[in-house]
């Protein structure tokens, strides 16, 4: 830069006037709209109570991969807030962010969890109780689309291992049940919310597959027209958070990143995540969500499917599983 | 896309019952094309009353991507006006070889998909890019940033001015340009006072669709925007996150600003045509 | 057609649109390219054929050409009603003609579609007969027909203002009805105009995109158009095969609009000697 002596003071001009004021961008997944609205509002008396000074977060929503990949060709944004490990690994391995970043905060830098659950309309008159209700005849199904959404991965994920589970491991049959729940699937949506709406508003579909956290703030809204049905058995959901280093270094920002991912592991942090239905890491607000956020049999996706870059070879990839089976249901609908 | 209908005398319908079904059929179905969608978007943004609307309008968000559109546009417009007014003049004025390719290029914006465009810039300018890492380490950011918006938006409205112009200057010939320059007027003289009040009503609303256009450009911005709200969200992409936000309202109270400025473009248009006819008997 | 070059300006005017046009369009395109330059003949192939784009190239032309039809259609109708006849909102519904120029296409998109989901008003109509709009292909036919609707109407409209009224009076008296009239007269007369509209019309449903999006559900094989598809390869990282999929696009847009424009240029000379 320093061949660029006027530039390089327009920047310092512009560096020390936003200095007056820090701030980071939090780029995140699809529904966590409102949980970052929560959190951002607490965090920022917070911060500034611990003498930090001003700051303004701005956030940017969407598909946790299409985030990753928006970092990667150039979009700002300091810490990442995700639903998918290896969208973060992406940026790890691209040396946006730290190699070990996984090790940087507890529960392999994950501050909460959630599984995957169906929302049907209200008494539920397609009668689904479990995954493998999905696939019966004349269902149909909005989800996230698995290509470009860690939401719809999870789906698919959780379909698969239901069936597994269903049919002693025969994975034939497993994926004969996925097949058959793609098949009623009536819209792939970009994104979570988008999924959402098109299930709410539109009124498309008898079912949506999305987070807990979506489907429990729907369904628990005065006067809902939804339920939650708690599958038998679902894909435990990880969502990784990280400081990219990258940015924050060139920004100045390192610290206060870090600073905000921390206060989602306080106890006032952990709260604003279990009101917003996901489920806290913090075992005493864990304790008081308890009846709302009740007990799932999970599988998670290291120990049960070998890993996300395996899964992904496996089910996610250009002609991969998903690919596979969605172009059979293609051929068999146009016949 | 002008057409400039002569007037002729038009047939009436009275005691012509075929040509009713005709104009029905026509009328009816292009009329309920356009107006349903119209009416549509006014009828959601104000089902929740006045006060509601215009506090959508006010939110924050909803003002920076007003602000945002309105800077794009604000670029766009005079960029696209030198180069629509050069294109025209040398594509109306001269002959040489390579012309239609040339036109060809000029308009290819208008009849590939915006994605395409901005899918290539981020080739470009992106990190991961031909220029974009070089320029990253001389501290200029050309993605996801207000910067990138602005150029795409650019890019994909550059046709409208030159459309609008071309068709007139062709018509119009190098006459008048010919005269003035042999009575000794210089290049500028000649443009701005023989050329530019020939084609200054269609190079009006050149402008104003050019304006238009900038303000509803989506796909192109979707691709290089970031989506950060309240920074680099612009008035479309506000809207589609009001609409999957479950604030429908909102998302048709700003559809109405820009389906409001597509109407005036309308009008615009209308008038300038009468002018036309008025101004070449 | 050929004029001396008194006119001053033509190095200036040409040198700043090609120096404009190699900026804004060609870098960005020709990056395209050049990314895709780098794969093997095969590679490329494999991109551009695989499954899914071609279910995708499927859904656009047979979508944009079903659009294209039916603004065949109506603008020959349109164009006919607005010069031949007077009625009350005549030049109401002829400055309406515009509207889908001006709309933002998102605009577009989500009035018509929230005007066609089931639980739409225009949706609750065709859902009682079992028809699906939006979220199903004819949605993204009908985005794309408002999306086009002008340019048929508006490249026939002054041909038709222009045809000598003589001729279908001397084809009247010679006793054609009124079809045989327009089958055998006027429409040869309007050819040219019609395929000039046709084809930008074309191409345009081609590429649309704002609209689209919202209303057709994006299923994989089914509803999946070609520029959403280049869309998702971006999402899942795949520039290679983002940059060879608009590639190919782009070379089928442009090699549709210099044919017309070639052609149309013939046609002008024939026309206007």
């Amino acid at each position: 830069m320093k061949r660029f002596p006027l530039l390089l003071s327009i920047l310092g001009l512009a560096a020390t006037v936003a200095s007056a004021q820090t701030e980071i961008l939090n780029a995140s997944y699809d529904i966590s709209r409102e949980l970052f609205a929560e959190v951002n509002a607490a965090f920022i008396p917070a911060y500034k109570a611990s003498g930090g000074g001003e700051l303004t977060i701005k956030q940017s929503h969407g598909g946790s991969s299409r985030q990753a990949r928006a970092i990667l060709e150039g979009l700002k944004a300091d810490v990442v807030t995700f639903n998918q490990v290896n969208d973060v690994q992406l940026l790890a391995d691209n040396k946006f962010v730290a190699k070990d970043w996984a090790a940087r905060f507890p529960h392999g830098s994950s501050p909460y969890f959630s599984v995957h659950s169906i929302l049907v309309r209200k008494g539920n008159p397609k009668g689904i109780k479990d995954w493998a209700d999905l696939a019966k005849a004349g269902v149909t199904i909005v989800q996230v689309n698995p290509k470009t959404g860690g939401n719809g991965r999870y789906a698919v994920l959780a379909y698969y291992a239901a069936g597994l589970q269903a049919f002693n491991n025969d994975a034939a049959q497993a994926r004969a049940l996925t097949k058959k729940i793609l098949a009623n699937v009536v819209v792939f949506e970009s994104g979570g919310r988008t999924a959402t709406s098109t299930f709410t508003e539109r009124e498309i579909g008898d079912v949506l597959v999305t987070f807990e956290a979506e489907t429990l703030a729907l369904a628990s809204a005065p006067g809902s027209a939804y339920q939650v049905i708690t599958p038998s058995v679902s894909v435990l959901a990880e969502f990784p958070v990280a400081v990219v280093e990258k940015v924050a270094a060139k920004r100045g920002t390192a610290a206060v990143a870090k600073a905000y991912l921390d206060f989602l592991y306080t106890p006032q942090g952990q709260e604003i995540v279990a009101k917003n239905h996901y489920r806290p890491r913090d075992a005493g607000v864990a304790a008081r969500y308890a009846a709302k956020l009740t007990p799932v049999k999970t599988v998670e996706v290291d120990a049960f499917f070998g890993g996300w870059e395996k899964v992904t070879k496996q089910f996610f990839d250009n002609g991969a599983l998903v690919d596979t089976l969605l172009k059979e249901v293609a051929a068999e609908r146009i016949n | 896309m002008s057409a400039r209908v002569s007037e002729t005398t038009r047939a009436g319908l009275r005691g012509h019952p075929g040509r009713i079904a005709l104009v029905l059929t026509g009328a009816g179905a292009v009329g309920l094309l356009i107006s349903l969608p119209l009416g549509a978007v006014f009828y959601y943004a104000l089902r929740e009353g006045w006060a509601a609307y215009f506090g959508y309008l006010l939110a924050p968000d909803t003002r920076h991507a007003i602000g945002l559109s309105l800077l794009a546009a604000g670029v766009a417009l005079p960029v696209n006006t030198v180069f629509g007014l050069c294109a025209a003049w040398a594509l109306a004025k001269f002959t040489f070889p390579g012309r239609r390719l040339l036109i060809s290029l000029i308009e290819l914006p208008l009849s590939i998909s915006p994605i395409i465009i901005g899918v290539g810039y981020l080739f470009v300018f992106g990190l991961q890019g031909v220029l974009g890492p070089w320029l990253d380490d001389h501290g200029i950011s050309m993605a996801f940033n207000v910067t990138s918006v602005v150029i795409v938006t650019t890019i994909v409205t550059s046709p409208y001015v030159f459309r609008e112009l071309l068709p007139l200057m062709l018509a119009q010939g190098t006459q008048e340009e010919q005269a003035a320059v042999s009575l000794g007027a210089g290049a500028w003289k000649t443009f701005f006072r023989v050329t530019l009040p020939n084609v200054k009503w269609a190079l009006f609303y050149g402008l104003t669709l050019s304006f238009a256009r900038s303000l509803g450009e989506f796909g192109s911005v979707a691709v290089v925007s970031g989506a950060v709200r309240g920074e680099t969200n612009t008035l479309t992409l506000q809207i589609d996150l009001l609409y999957h936000d479950q604030v429908q309202t909102a998302a048709f109270a700003v559809a109405s600003v820009l389906t409001s400025f597509a109407l005036v473009t309308l009008l615009i248009k209308t008038w300038v045509e009468r002018r036309e006819s008025v101004d070449s008997p | 057609m050929s004029r001396p070059r008194v006119i001053p300006g033509f190095g200036l005017s040409l040198g700043t649109t090609v120096v404009f046009l190699a900026l804004a369009t060609l870098l960005p395109l020709g990056a395209l390219v050049l990314k895709s330059a780098g794969l093997t003949w095969a590679e490329f192939w494999g991109y551009i054929s695989d499954s899914r784009a071609l279910a995708a190239y499927r859904v656009t032309l047979l979508a944009a050409g079903a659009a294209t039809f039916l603004n065949l259609v109506l603008g020959v109708l349109t164009a006919w009603i607005l010069v031949r006849y007077e009625f009350p909102g005549r030049r109401l519904l002829d400055a309406a003609i515009d509207l889908p120029f001006a709309l933002p296409t998102a605009v577009a998109g989500i009035a018509l579609a929230t005007l066609t989901v089931p639980a739409g008003p225009v949706g609750a109509l065709f859902a009682g007969f079992g028809i699906k709009i939006a979220y199903a292909f004819p949605g993204i036919v009908l985005a794309m027909t408002f999306t086009s609707l002008p340019f048929v109407v508006r490249t026939v409209q002054p041909v038709l203002a222009d045809l000598e009224p003589a001729l279908e009076e001397a084809a009247a008296s010679l006793g054609a009805g009124p079809f045989t009239t327009f089958r055998r007269v006027i429409l040869p007369e309007l050819r040219p105009a019609i395929i000039a509209g046709g084809t930008l019309a074309l191409v345009r449903s081609l590429g649309e995109f704002g609209a689209v999006v919202f209303i057709a559900g994006n299923l994989p094989f089914q509803t999946e158009i070609a520029a959403l598809l280049i869309y998702i390869r971006m999402d899942e990282f795949d520039y290679v095969g983002a940059a060879a999929l608009a590639t190919a696009i782009l070379a089928f847009a442009l090699t549709l609009l210099v044919a017309m424009n070639l052609w149309q240029g013939r046609l002008y000379r024939r026309l206007h000697g």
